[in-house]
C-alpha cells in the first residue's frame, strides 16, 4: 500500500512502488487532467508539483512521491488559480492537451520568482511542447498574471 | 415529453437541403436521448437538428465538426447563436455523434465554416423566426412589429418575452419556408473574438480527451505493431509479459487489409496503462516482415531525385518550354529534397471501444467519426443503427485522426475478449507506425531574358502519393497532388508540370496543408531564387510574376483571384516594413501561397549568428474571405507558424530495413517555447465566403525562412530539415 496526498486528499493505493507516478494519478486514482505524451520526460504533459517543485510525474515512481504534497491541475493554489484566470482571458489553448502541464509549469515559475524575465520564462517553459503552437499565448499570460499581481 | 409534434421536418429538409447544397437533415426522431432531454419541469423546442432551446431559455447547439484546436465548437455554433440573437452565456455545446444526419462531418482540408456557414445561419434563422411568431401569435400582433434582441422577442411597443417562454407555443408552429437572414452589418458574434466555449475546461483539466475517457470495468491495451509497414505476426511468446503485475491476457490481432485497417499485431490486455505498456515491452515477436522491408530512407531519395532529373508524365504544359529554354538570357535550376513527417499530435492516437453481441459504442478523439463508423459497421459486418461513435475532444489531429485505424484495433480487441477496452498507442508507436507526409524530390527550371523576366517554368516531382494508402501500387501522383504545381499563379508564357515515379513503403496520408508543404517550399524558394537572378527585390520581383489581377480559370467553385495574392503579400511587406534595416545578422524573407480557397503571406525576420538560425518576427497576413471568429483565424496563424517552423528546423522521419528510425519527441522534436517568434496577424476584411484557415497558414513559413537565411548569408538551402546542416 502507498499512501499519496494529492491535492490536498488522502488516496491509499495498491500499485508496484516503481508504477511511474503519472499512472497512477490517471488509471488507479483516476484523475485525468495530467496528461500523458511522451512518457520519457521530454514534452511536459504530465507535470504535476511536489512539494512545489515542477516535475515530470511519467519519470518518477510513484513511491518516490510518498508522503509528499502532490499538486495537479486539478488542484488549487493561489498562482494556479491566476494563470488559469490570464490563460481564458488571452484564450490561450488551442487543443489544450499540453496546458495541464503548461499551467503546471509556469504555476511553479510564479511560486518562486514573481517577477521573471523573457529569458527566465523560456528556461521554465523549455521543457514543456505545445504541438498547436501557442507559446506566445503562454508567456503572454504568464506577462499578464505578473502584472495583475504586482498591481494588487 | 419531449416529443416532437406538428413540425414539419419534410419541409425543413427541403429548405435547408436545397439551399446548402446537399446537408442531409432527414431526421424523425430527436437527437438527445431521453437523459438529455430538457429535466421535468422544462419544455424543449427542437426546431431542427443543431438546436434545442429548452423553457428556462438554455439554449443547445450542437457542434457536427470535431473539435482539436480549431475552434469549431465555438465558431459554428456562434454562427447559429448571432442569426438567432441569442444570449451566449445561455449556450451549451454539444457534440454531435457520428451520423449522416448531420451532413459531411470530415473535419478535415480546412472546410468546416466553409461548409456549414450557410447552413447553420439558416438554422439560426428559422429558430429566430418561429419564435418570433409565437410571439406575435401570443400578443395577437403582426410578425413585422416583432424583432429578436438578446433572448428575447421585443415588441415594437417595448414590451418582451424571454425566448425561454415561447418555447411551448414555438413548438406548435410549422417550419417556415420564408426567413430572412441577418444583414452582416449586424452581427454580433461573426468577425468578431469569441473566447472559446471550452477554455474552462481546457484549464482545470476537466476536458475528457479520448484518452482521459473511462468506463467501468475498462481493460487498457497496448499493441505490438511490426516495424515494417504491413508486416505480419509469425509467431510470439508472451511468458515474459504475463509475468508482469497487472497484465491480465495476451492475443493476437489480425491485420485488417483496408485503407483505416488495424496494422494487426499482438495486444496486451491489462489493468492499467503502464502495466499494459511494460507488456508489450516485454513480448518477443518474431514477423514476416513482407514486401517493404528493403525500404531505406537514404537510397530512396536518390531514386526520386535521379526519377525528377529525367523526363517524367505530363502533368500540364502550356506555351513551348523548350524554346523558352533555348532562347535563355539566363537559366536557372535546382532541385530539392523533403523528408517524411508524422503528425505526432499532443494525444497519441487513442480509443475506447465496447462491443457487445452486435452493438459497439465507441468513444474516441476522431476527426471523421462517420468514416469510423462505417470501418467499424464492416469490421462487426453489422448495421450501422447498432454502432454508436462518441466525439471526445482531440489533443491535436492535423489529420492523423481522420484515419480511424486505431478505432478498429480496439473494436476488434473488444470483441475478442468481451469487454470494454481502451488501446493507447505509446508515443513510439506513433511516430513508428503513422499515416506519414509524403517524401519527396523535385526539380525546377526557368528561364530569363535579358530583362529578367521569367519566360519558362519547369517543375518536376516525384512524390508517393497518398492515393497509394487507398489503391496499393499507385506510383505517381493523382490530379489533387498536382494542382498546387499547375496551378502556380505566375504569369510565365511557357510553363511545364511534370511527375516521376515514387512507389509508397508506408501508410502516405495528408498532415496539415498537405502538398501544399513541398509544393509551396519549392515554388517559394525557386521564386527568391529567380528574383536574384534578375538582380531584382523579392517583394517587386513575386508581384511581377503573379502579374495583373485576375481570376484564374480553375475547375474550382471558387475562384483564384491573383489580387487577393498580391494583397496578402503587400500587406505582409507594409507590416514588417520590408526594405527596411535590420540589426547585423538579420534579414527578411517572404513566401506566398493559396490553398484551401485562402491567401496567406508571410515575411519572416531570421538571424544567423555563429551559423544558428533564429526565427525572431513573423508577419501573416491572410485572406479567408468572410470571419467568423477573429480569434481562431489568428491563433490558428500563430500555431501555424510554429508547425511550420517544427518541419522546417527538425521534421524529419527517416527509414532503415523497413522500419522507422525515429521514436519519440527528442528525435522527431519540436519547436519550443525558447524558440517561439513573436507572430503577428493581419487579416483582411472580407464579405466573400468563409475559406480554409486550419492549414493554409504552415506552407508558407519554411520557404521564408529558407529565403531569409539566404539573405542573410548567401547561401540557399534546398532541403529540410534546416538541423541536418547544424543551423538549429
Ligand atoms: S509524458 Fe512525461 S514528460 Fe512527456
Ligand atoms: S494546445 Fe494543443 S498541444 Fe498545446
Amino acid at each position: 500500500m502507498i499512501t499519496l496526498r494529492i491535492n490536498g486528499e488522502k488516496y491509499k493505493i495498491d500499485v508496484a512502488p516503481e508504477m511511474p507516478l503519472l499512472w497512477a494519478i490517471r488509471d488507479i486514482i483516476g484523475l485525468t487532467g495530467t496528461k500523458y505524451g511522451c512518457g520519457i520526460g521530454v514534452c511536459g504533459s504530465c507535470k504535476v508539483l511536489i512539494d512545489n517543485a515542477p516535475v515530470q510525474s511519467c519519470m518518477i515512481p510513484v513511491s518516490f512521491a510518498e508522503g509528499k504534497n502532490v499538486i495537479t491541475i486539478e488542484g488549487v493554489s493561489e498562482n494556479l488559480q491566476l494563470l488559469q484566470q490570464s490563460w481564458s482571458d488571452l484564450n490561450v489553448p488551442q487543443c489544450g492537451f499540453c496546458q495541464p502541464g503548461q499551467l503546471i509549469a509556469a504555476t511553479a515559475l510564479l511560486d518562486k520568482n514573481n517577477n521573471p524575465t523573457e529569458a527566465e520564462i523560456d528556461e521554465a517553459m523549455l521543457g514543456n511542447i505545445c504541438r498547436c503552437g501557442t507559446y506566445q499565448r503562454i508567456k503572454n499570460a504568464i506577462n499578464r498574471t505578473v502584472e495583475l499581481k504586482n498591481q494588487n | 415529453m419531449g416529443t416532437i409534434k406538428n413540425i414539419s421536418r419534410r419541409g425543413f429538409v427541403k429548405v435547408v437541403g436545397l439551399a446548402s447544397g446537399g446537408l442531409i437533415l432527414a431526421c424523425n426522431t430527436s437527437i438527445f436521448s431521453d437523459k438529455e432531454k430538457a429535466p421535468e419541469n422544462l419544455i424543449d423546442f427542437n426546431p431542427n437538428l443543431f438546436i434545442q432551446l429548452n423553457s428556462d431559455g438554455t439554449l443547445i447547439l450542437i457542434a457536427s465538426r470535431s473539435e482539436m484546436g480549431n475552434g469549431v465548437r465555438t465558431s459554428l455554433t456562434s454562427v447559429i447563436a448571432d442569426e438567432m440573437e441569442a444570449d451566449w452565456n445561455k449556450v451549451i455545446v454539444k457534440q454531435a455523434t457520428g451520423d449522416t444526419k448531420y451532413g459531411d462531418q470530415n473535419t478535415d482540408g480546412s472546410r468546416s465554416v466553409h461548409y456549414l456557414y450557410e447552413t447553420m445561419r439558416q438554422m439560426g434563422a428559422i429558430a429566430k423566426a418561429m419564435l418570433i411568431s409565437a410571439a406575435a401569435q401570443t400578443w395577437n400582433v403582426t410578425e413585422n412589429e416583432c424583432s429578436a434582441e438578446h433572448h428575447f422577442i421585443v415588441h415594437t411597443s417595448g414590451k418582451k418575452i424571454a425566448f425561454g417562454n415561447l418555447v411551448e407555443k414555438a413548438k406548435t408552429l410549422e417550419i417556415p419556408t420564408n426567413f430572412k437572414l441577418k444583414n452582416p452589418k449586424n452581427f454580433k458574434f461573426i468577425g468578431k473574438n469569441l473566447k472559446s466555449v471550452d477554455v474552462k475546461e481546457y484549464n482545470n483539466g476537466s476536458a475528457i480527451f479520448g484518452l482521459d475517457k473511462r468506463i467501468p470495468n475498462m481493460k487498457f491495451v497496448a499493441i505490438q505493431r511490426c516495424p515494417v509497414t504491413f508486416g505480419t505476426v509469425k509467431s510470439f511468446d508472451k511468458t515474459a509479459t504475463l509475468k508482469i503485475a497487472g497484465v491480465i491476457d495476451v492475443i493476437e490481432i489480425p491485420r485488417v487489409e483496408k485503407p483505416f485497417g488495424a496494422l494487426g499485431g499482438v495486444a496486451v490486455i491489462a489493468s492499467n496503462t503502464w502495466a499494459a505498456f511494460k507488456g508489450k515491452d516485454a513480448l518477443k515477436v518474431e514477423w514476416n516482415y513482407g514486401d517493404n522491408k528493403g525500404y531505406d530512407s537514404e537510397k530512396y531519395m536518390n531514386q526520386l531525385t535521379s526519377n525528377v532529373h529525367k523526363n517524367g508524365k505530363v502533368g500540364k504544359e502550356s506555351g513551348n518550354i523548350n524554346r523558352a529554354f533555348k532562347n535563355a538570357t539566363k537559366i536557372v535550376e535546382s532541385t530539392f529534397q523533403l523528408p517524411h513527417l508524422a503528425h505526432a499530435p499532443m494525444e497519441v492516437p487513442n480509443a475506447v471501444a465496447w462491443v457487445q453481441g452486435d452493438t459497439c459504442e465507441v468513444w474516441a478523439p476522431t476527426q471523421d467519426p462517420q468514416t469510423a463508423r462505417k470501418e467499424v459497421v464492416d469490421f462487426l459486418e453489422t448495421t450501422e443503427d447498432k454502432v454508436i461513435i462518441n466525439v471526445t475532444f482531440l489533443g491535436g489531429g492535423f489529420g492523423r485522426k481522420s484515419k480511424p485505424d486505431y478505432i478498429v484495433e480496439a473494436v476488434a480487441v473488444s470483441k475478442a475478449i468481451n469487454a470494454p477496452v481502451q488501446v493507447v498507442w505509446t508515443r513510439e508507436d506513433d511516430i513508428k507506425h503513422g499515416y506519414y507526409h509524403t517524401v519527396s524530390a523535385q526539380f525546377m527550371k526557368a528561364s530569363l531574358d535579358n530583362n529578367g523576366n521569367v519566360t519558362g517554368w519547369l517543375h518536376r516531382f516525384a512524390l508517393p502519393s497518398i492515393v497509394s494508402t487507398f489503391s496499393p501500387g499507385v506510383d505517381y501522383a493523382a490530379g489533387f497532388e498536382i494542382s498546387s504545381a499547375s496551378g502556380v499563379p505566375f504569369e510565365i508564357d511557357n510553363l511545364k508540370v511534370e511527375v516521376g515515379q515514387a512507389p509508397a513503403h508506408v501508410r502516405i496520408g495528408w498532415l496539415r496543408s498537405v502538398i501544399n508543404i513541398p509544393h509551396g517550399f519549392s515554388i517559394n524558394v525557386f521564386a527568391d531564387e529567380l528574383a536574384h537572378a534578375a538582380r531584382k527585390d523579392p517583394l517587386e520581383f513575386r508581384l511581377q510574376l503573379i502579374g495583373n489581377d485576375r481570376i484564374e480559370d480553375t475547375q474550382d467553385e471558387i475562384k483564384y483571384n491573383t489580387a487577393r495574392l498580391k494583397n496578402v503579400l503587400k500587406i505582409a511587406a507594409k507590416n514588417a516594413e520590408w526594405g527596411k534595416q535590420l540589426p547585423e545578422g538579420h534579414a527578411y524573407g517572404l513566401a506566398v501561397h493559396y490553398s484551401f480557397y485562402s491567401y496567406v503571406a508571410s515575411v519572416v525576420e531570421v538571424s544567423v549568428i555563429n551559423n544558428k538560425v533564429r526565427v525572431h518576427n513573423v508577419f501573416t497576413a491572410i485572406d479567408c474571405g468572410t470571419v467568423v471568429n477573429r480569434n481562431t483565424v489568428k491563433a490558428q496563424m500563430e500555431g501555424s507558424a510554429i508547425f511550420g517552423m517544427s518541419l522546417a528546423f527538425y521534421g524529419k522521419i527517416t527509414a532503415k530495413n523497413g522500419a522507422i528510425e525515429q521514436s519519440n519527441y527528442h528525435d522527431y522534436k519540436m519547436v519550443r517555447m525558447n524558440e517561439a517568434p513573436k507572430v503577428y496577424v493581419e487579416i483582411v476584411e472580407s464579405t466573400e465566403r468563409p475559406t480554409g484557415v486550419g492549414e493554409p497558414g504552415v506552407p508558407v513559413i519554411a520557404p521564408a525562412i529558407i529565403n531569409a537565411i539566404f539573405k542573410a548569408t548567401g547561401k540557399r538551402y534546398y532541403n529540410l530539415p534546416l538541423a541536418d546542416f547544424g543551423l538549429v
